[in-house]
């Protein structure tokens, strides 16, 4: 962790002019024929490596997305793992080019951060794990409790902001590594732990007695989770972003990983036409192929697709669509139209 | 550098000496001072381009999170300063306490390791090979994991007395709460440390000049300790204790050592103390024995041989090594952040992470860092240069 901070600022410090890290990514993305991603350090339906070290999850599936988009293949990603106190001066430093890693979009980091976020894949909040035995029905009786969290995280201060505005104390015990969060609450340093409620589902998996854990109903914060790239590289901002709105609009005009060919070929409908790429030269403005969204399908299919095959009902973490739903059937997943 | 003259005309202007010598100085300044600059007012340019202001103006803002343990006020309200503060802190409390330790321990294992005893020499040479050859981020999470696993749940915790409980949130016992009166104990043992300071001063004199010994150790054991405790009596014995209890899921009140500041205490004072066992066998051995052959001969006892001969003599080759460990330990300190106790690393990393202010918190480590280095070896070489060879 050291090092890779002190690159970073040795980076911050012998970049030649401001336009260092921030110059077109896409070029040094094309020139290197990689896109480099960062990722979490091992997170089931996010970004979770297997024993060869093939990724999967939501974060994983949207860099494979962005890596279609520009090559045509989304296999030429090189994941990154990073943990939390790591990820930003990765990103700035420019050792990933975007960061797809269950990041929660706030003001300061969009504002003071040298970054921007492009979009949310994912609407979380925050919630609270603890043990069946201690026979706790609510995050309100918790007054007193130890509580296991992830350092350098919205988390940590969402969980000061929780505790005080309710009159409860508590203790934190916040560790670098989300293993080190889990080993210590497992192993009852803690009475409770505490990240995004899609975190404690699938941290909950990784327990030896998943039936003995619950999580409570109460959600205390907004956690909005998306990619983030650097700020002052729009052609960069822009690929990312419309990556992100390619997959909501194919999902809403129902064009998935399976019927792509069919319906580029027969569709009649202008907006599916515009979309893949048959009318239009939208791929261009974004310095990409035409073909662009036909490409990301391949690789990942739509967003409803990858959420279904990461963290779906039909999946180990069973979280349904909920907020995340398409802003027609009540979530806000919402894209502007592409013309 | 001189040249003899008429020289000159036969070398050319390129080739003098001092030509030479200050033209290469004078490039390595320029380029040094360039590079400075450059590093500078690059960093300054970046930061701002990343809507970053270069400086300390951050550390004045709220920090918005809690720290396990603070010795100092803190609270989310707090600013950025405090929550650095609390994290220093912290790093100087486990270090001086390891410093402490260490030295008593290393000094007791080195003494064993010259002992004429085959079982306490050997366990002491076992102790030394295994705790110097195995990695201190790896011993600090075999103790980490260790006290975290053996120890039950604070709703069993091993109780002493309804007084100490041991449990895997830490050791909790009571806390004393002392009332104004207690302030005439404290005054007792001010006066106690002085009268210790002269009445040894006196008592070195006197020996010097008249050869006889004063009893000044007994002397200054009774000011010290006893004096002390004959005032907290007469005062009433102005204490009260706060008992920890058991409420909810915690303990609350008490004295709470935390199993985080344990590990890295064991860890840290024990893998030093290896070290400084053998700095203290070093030590030992280099007086060499005709030094306490001579002592025996003078009619000196065993005790004052070793106190007045042997050790002084020890510790000149002792110190300046020991101060190197001493410095290792307090920067060995940072791999606190491994196992969340929150140092100044701990600390400094979360602050980092919300403030992005990564190149002045860098600095700030670094300028600590250095400074607790400087301040231990100074203190190091004060002390050195008392016990120095008095040459007469």
């Amino acid at each position: 962790m050291k090092l890779k901070l002190l690159s970073a600022v040795i980076g911050t410090a012998l970049t030649m002019g401001v336009a260092g890290a921030s110059a077109a990514t896409l070029d040094d993305v094309k020139a290197r024929g990689t896109l480099k991603c960062g990722v979490s350090q091992g997170l089931i339906g996010f970004s979770n490596p297997d024993e060869q070290n093939n990724w999967t999850g939501l974060d994983v599936d949207f860099c494979r997305a962005v890596a279609a988009a520009i090559f045509g293949d989304g296999k030429k990603v090189e994941f990154v793992p990073l943990d939390a106190t790591q990820r930003f001066e990765a990103l700035k430093s420019g050792e990933v080019d975007v960061l797809s890693r269950n990041t929660t979009w706030t003001m300061s980091r969009d504002t003071t951060g040298g970054m921007t976020f492009a979009g949310v894949t994912y609407y979380d909040g925050q919630g609270f794990m603890v043990k069946k035995s201690l026979g706790v029905d609510s995050a309100l009786k918790l007054n007193g409790a130890s509580v296991c969290t992830q350092t350098g995280t919205t988390t940590e201060l969402n969980l000061a902001d929780y505790f005080r505005a309710n009159n409860m104390t508590y203790q934190v015990v916040a560790f670098q590594k989300n293993e080190e969060v889990l080993a210590a609450y497992n192993e009852g340093r803690c009475d409770v732990y505490t990240t995004d409620q899609s975190g404690l589902y699938a941290e909950r998996l990784k327990l030896p007695d998943v039936e003995n854990h619950v999580v409570l109903p109460e959600i205390i914060s907004k956690e909005p989770l998306g990619p983030v790239v650097r700020q002052n590289d729009t052609q960069w901002f822009n690929l990312v972003r419309w990556t992100y709105y390619a997959l909501l609009t194919a999902e809403e005009l129902g064009v998935t990983q399976a019927n792509s060919a069919e319906q580029l070929a027969s569709s009649t409908n202008p907006e599916v036409a515009r979309l893949l790429g048959k009318e239009g030269d939208f791929g261009k403005g974004l310095g990409v192929e035409n073909d662009w969204v036909m490409k990301i399908l391949a690789a990942t299919g739509n967003y409803g697709e990858i959420f279904d095959r990461n963290v779906g009902e039909a999946t180990k973490l069973g979280i349904k669509r909920g907020v995340n739903s398409l802003w027609k059937s009540g979530g806000l997943q919402y894209a502007p139209p592409i013309r | 550098m001189t040249t003899v003259p008429g020289s000159q005309s036969r070398t050319s202007f390129w080739r003098h000496p001092t030509v030479r010598s200050v033209g290469v100085q004078l490039f390595m300044v320029i380029a040094v001072v360039w590079f400075v600059v450059f590093v500078t007012d690059n960093t300054i340019n970046n930061m701002k381009a990343r809507n970053l202001a270069p400086g300390f103006s951050f550390l004045n803002d709220t920090a918005g999170f809690d720290i396990l343990q603070a010795l100092i006020p803190y609270s989310r309200g707090s600013t950025y300063a405090t929550a650095f503060v609390v994290g220093l802190l912290n790093t100087l409390l486990v270090a001086v306490l390891g410093i402490i330790t260490a030295t008593i321990l290393g000094f007791l294992v080195g003494v064993m390791r010259l002992s004429r005893n085959w079982v306490i020499r050997s366990s002491a040479t076992l102790y030394v090979e295994f705790v110097r050859n195995v990695p201190l981020l790896l011993q600090m999470f075999i103790w980490y994991k260790t006290v975290l696993k053996a120890l039950p749940a604070p709703r069993d915790s091993l109780r002493y007395d309804d007084m100490f409980f041991l449990s895997n949130r830490g050791l909790m016992s009571p806390k004393p709460l002392f009332e104004p009166a207690a302030l005439w104990t404290l005054a007792a043992l001010t006066v106690g440390i002085i009268a210790t300071f002269f009445i040894t001063r006196w008592a070195r004199k006197r020996q010097e000049r008249t050869g006889e010994i004063f009893p000044a150790f007994l002397t200054s054991l009774g000011l010290i300790i006893a004096l002390p405790i004959v005032v907290f009596s007469a005062s009433g014995l102005p204490v009260r204790f706060e008992y920890p209890v058991l409420q909810g899921f915690n303990f609350v009140g008490g004295l709470a050592i935390i199993p985080e500041f344990m590990a890295l205490y064991l860890a840290l004072s024990i893998y030093t103390a290896a070290f400084i066992s053998e700095i203290v066998r070093a030590g030992v051995l280099a007086v060499s024995h005709g030094q306490t052959e001579a002592a025996h001969a003078l009619g000196l006892r065993h005790g004052p041989t070793l106190r007045l001969i042997i050790i002084p003599q020890a510790m000149r080759v002792i110190i300046p090594p020991l101060a190197s460990q001493y410095l290792n330990l307090t920067k060995n300190s940072s791999l606190a952040v491994a196992i969340g106790y929150p140092d100044f690393v701990y600390t400094g990393g979360t602050i980092l992470n919300q403030t992005g202010q990564a190149v002045t918190i860098v600095l700030i480590w670094m300028g600590v860092y250095l400074s607790l280095s400087l301040l231990t070896s100074s203190f190091m070489n004060w002390f050195n240069s008392r016990m120095k060879l008095v040459e007469r």
